[in-house]
């Protein structure tokens, strides 16, 4: 489709581009203290933004000449990228770590970083996925450093900067070398050649492949590109902590999938049950290989940890594990069970960092003593945790054990080959049970009982309890997102 | 098609070359250097693809998007690795490692 035509196909986006700019201009009228009102200025364009997407009910077409598609997937995990920025605004809202900043710009780099990360789901052109990867990487450097008096965010910044320019630059570099075997930067076109005859390029093909998944491994943070994840997470604010965690890693995979799909694998057949690969590249072994590695050095590390932020990035390193166990099995059922879980993990893992953001802004600190006796002070909140770690364990009857349930049984059911992956994985949920009932004892069996009880304060209370209830309820009845996923599995592709 | 070779192996020189000073420079300007080292043999990769190798224009297209978008990461990089400077009056990366437990 050409270039205006696009444009009304491209709402969404478009309301989104404006949001930030008002938001930008509106911030300049706003004395310094009032500027988190910006953020409910960039909550309401998301919030049209979302509802753009949710009433399109247009074809499966490609926008701006092949550079992006617009699919049921990518209005997917656009609405889930939504819906965990909103829960990250309101969060913002209470934080008490950005005190004292004008937070106008943390608002409007939050909406552009939405806005790359919707170009990154839909993209199916190498120049898109560059400059997706890009936005989404820029922005989320300003903001993990967005506390520039304290010493650790500027130097999760610093670790940012330099792991997510390094990763981008041999990712661009794999490109070029993929568009020199193809003569192409479009993903079908890339993918026709391949059928046609990539065998003779085998070599360079490797090479290329392996420095892509370099950018795109480093998204999702997938081991041995996970370097700079824990301590960007303990450095960042822990609002872009928790959106660090659920959002881009949600892009990242989307990007993941419809690169694997639609230029390694056929593309089509995912209607039935197993895609071919296109290339005699043994991906689905690498990736396997890096799935099992990813969880099982998240979960080794994990078990370690002083402080729970720490923690809980080195256990979003394993839930990155667990998610990309399903893809090498080249089913539908796979696919749809990472789509599956990824809405699971967002209530829970959201959740998780809420209650350490609340007890930050009580205590400051972070570490396993400043939750000692908390189940007792804190009833509410120690009720919550229990429920999100119970949740990231994924024992029943939670939304957690849904999502891994239906990863598990699509791995088994691809095989016998895969039993291996199924029983790794379920050796590592395992060791995590070990670090996340940690946090459950040190709150209720440690400290000194207190019979002072506080409560959280209301937007608190309710950014918790919109997140743990449907960490339980979708434990219990899961045949909305099951739907959702459903309908929203089908791709764009086209046959040359 | 000999010409294509010789933009090749410089790329890839200038690639190495990159690869080596990010892994071994601990001085975080030196460090972006090499970085924009790789993302320069990178362009030099699709320009000669597209001049010589008989392809489409999106090669041209391409590389300009990059030359874009190292700007706007350099003048980000470099303004983080002036915060740090004023937090720790230094810019190597080694000591910039108060989170390791």
């Amino acid at each position: 489709m050409n270039n205006l035509q696009s444009l009304s196909l491209y709402l969404p986006e478009l309301i989104l581009t404006v949001t930030v700019l008002s938001a930008i201009v509106f911030d300049l009228f706003l004395p310094k203290e009032k500027s988190p009102k910006v953020g409910w200025l960039v909550f309401g364009g998301l919030i049209l933004s979302g509802m753009a997407i949710w009433v399109q009910k247009s074809p499966t077409t490609t926008l701006f000449m092949d550079a992006i598609v617009l699919d049921p997937f990518a209005q997917f995990f656009k609405l889930l990228i939504i819906l965990a920025t909103l829960f990250v605004i309101i969060a913002s809202q209470v934080n008490s770590e950005l005190d004292g900043y004008s937070q106008g710009e943390y608002y409007s780099l939050l909406g552009i970083l939405v806005f790359g990360l919707f170009l990154m789901v839909s993209s199916v052109d190498l120049i898109s996925v560059y400059l997706s990867l890009e936005v989404v990487s820029i922005m989320s450097f300003i903001l993990s450093g967005y506390l520039k008096n304290d010493k650790r965010s500027n130097e999760s910044a610093l670790k940012y900067v330099i792991y997510g320019a390094f990763s981008s630059g041999v990712m661009l570099y794999g490109m070029s070398l993929i568009y020199g075997i193809a003569g192409s930067t479009n993903f079908f076109e890339i993918q026709n050649q391949l059928v046609g005859g990539g065998g003779e390029y085998h070599l360079i093909f490797v090479i290329a492949v392996v420095m892509i998944l370099v950018g795109f491994g480093y998204k999702i943070s997938m081991v041995p590109f996970h370097f700079w994840t824990p301590d960007v997470y303990e450095g960042a604010p822990t609002t872009i902590t928790a959106f660090l965690s659920v959002a881009p890693k949600a892009g990242g995979l989307a990007l993941f999938i419809r690169f694997f799909h639609q230029v390694m694998g056929d593309g089509v057949a995912l209607e039935g049950n197993g895609f071919l690969t296109t290339t005699e590249l043994p991906w689905p072994q690498m990736v396997a290989v890096l799935a099992v590695a990813t969880m099982t050095l998240g979960n080794l590390v994990a078990l370690q940890q002083k402080s729970i932020k720490r923690m809980l990035a080195y256990s979003s390193i394993a839930h990155a594990g667990y998610m990309l166990m399903a893809l090498p099995v080249l089913s539908a059922d796979g696919i749809q069970s990472i789509m599956i879980y990824l809405v699971m993990y967002l209530f829970m893992n959201l959740g998780a960092f809420f209650v350490v953001l609340y007890v930050k802004n009580k205590t400051g600190n972070e570490t396993f003593e400043d939750y000692s006796g908390l189940g007792w002070k804190m009833p509410i909140l120690g009720i919550v945790m229990t429920v999100f770690m119970v949740s990231l364990t994924g024992l029943p009857p939670t939304a957690g054990f849904i999502g891994k349930f239906y990863i598990f049984a699509s791995v088994i059911k691809g095989g016998s080959q895969f039993y291996w992956l199924a029983f790794f994985g379920a050796f590592n949920s395992v060791i995590s049970l070990y670090y996340y009932f940690r946090v459950v004892k040190v709150m209720y069996l440690e400290g000194a009982k207190s019979d002072i009880i506080e409560s959280p304060n209301q937007p608190i209370l309710g950014l918790l309890l919109a997140t743990s209830v449907p960490s339980l309820f979708l434990g219990i009845y899961w045949q909305p997102v099951i739907k959702w996923v459903e309908n929203s599995f089908h791709f764009f592709t086209q046959i040359l | 098609m000999d010409q294509l070779v010789n933009y090749l192996y410089i790329s890839a020189i200038l690639f190495s070359l990159g690869l080596f000073g990010v892994i071994t420079r601990r001085n975080g300007i030196a460090v972006l250097m090499g970085v924009e080292l790789i993302l320069n043999a990178a362009n030099i990769n699709f320009v000669a693809f597209s001049r010589f190798g008989g392809m489409n224009l999106s090669g041209h297209v391409f590389s300009l998007f990059v030359i874009v978008l190292a700007a706007a990461e350099a003048a980000v990089a470099l303004a983080i690795i002036i915060t740090i400077y004023n937090s720790m009056q230094t810019v190597n990366v080694d000591d910039a490692s108060s989170m390791k437990q």
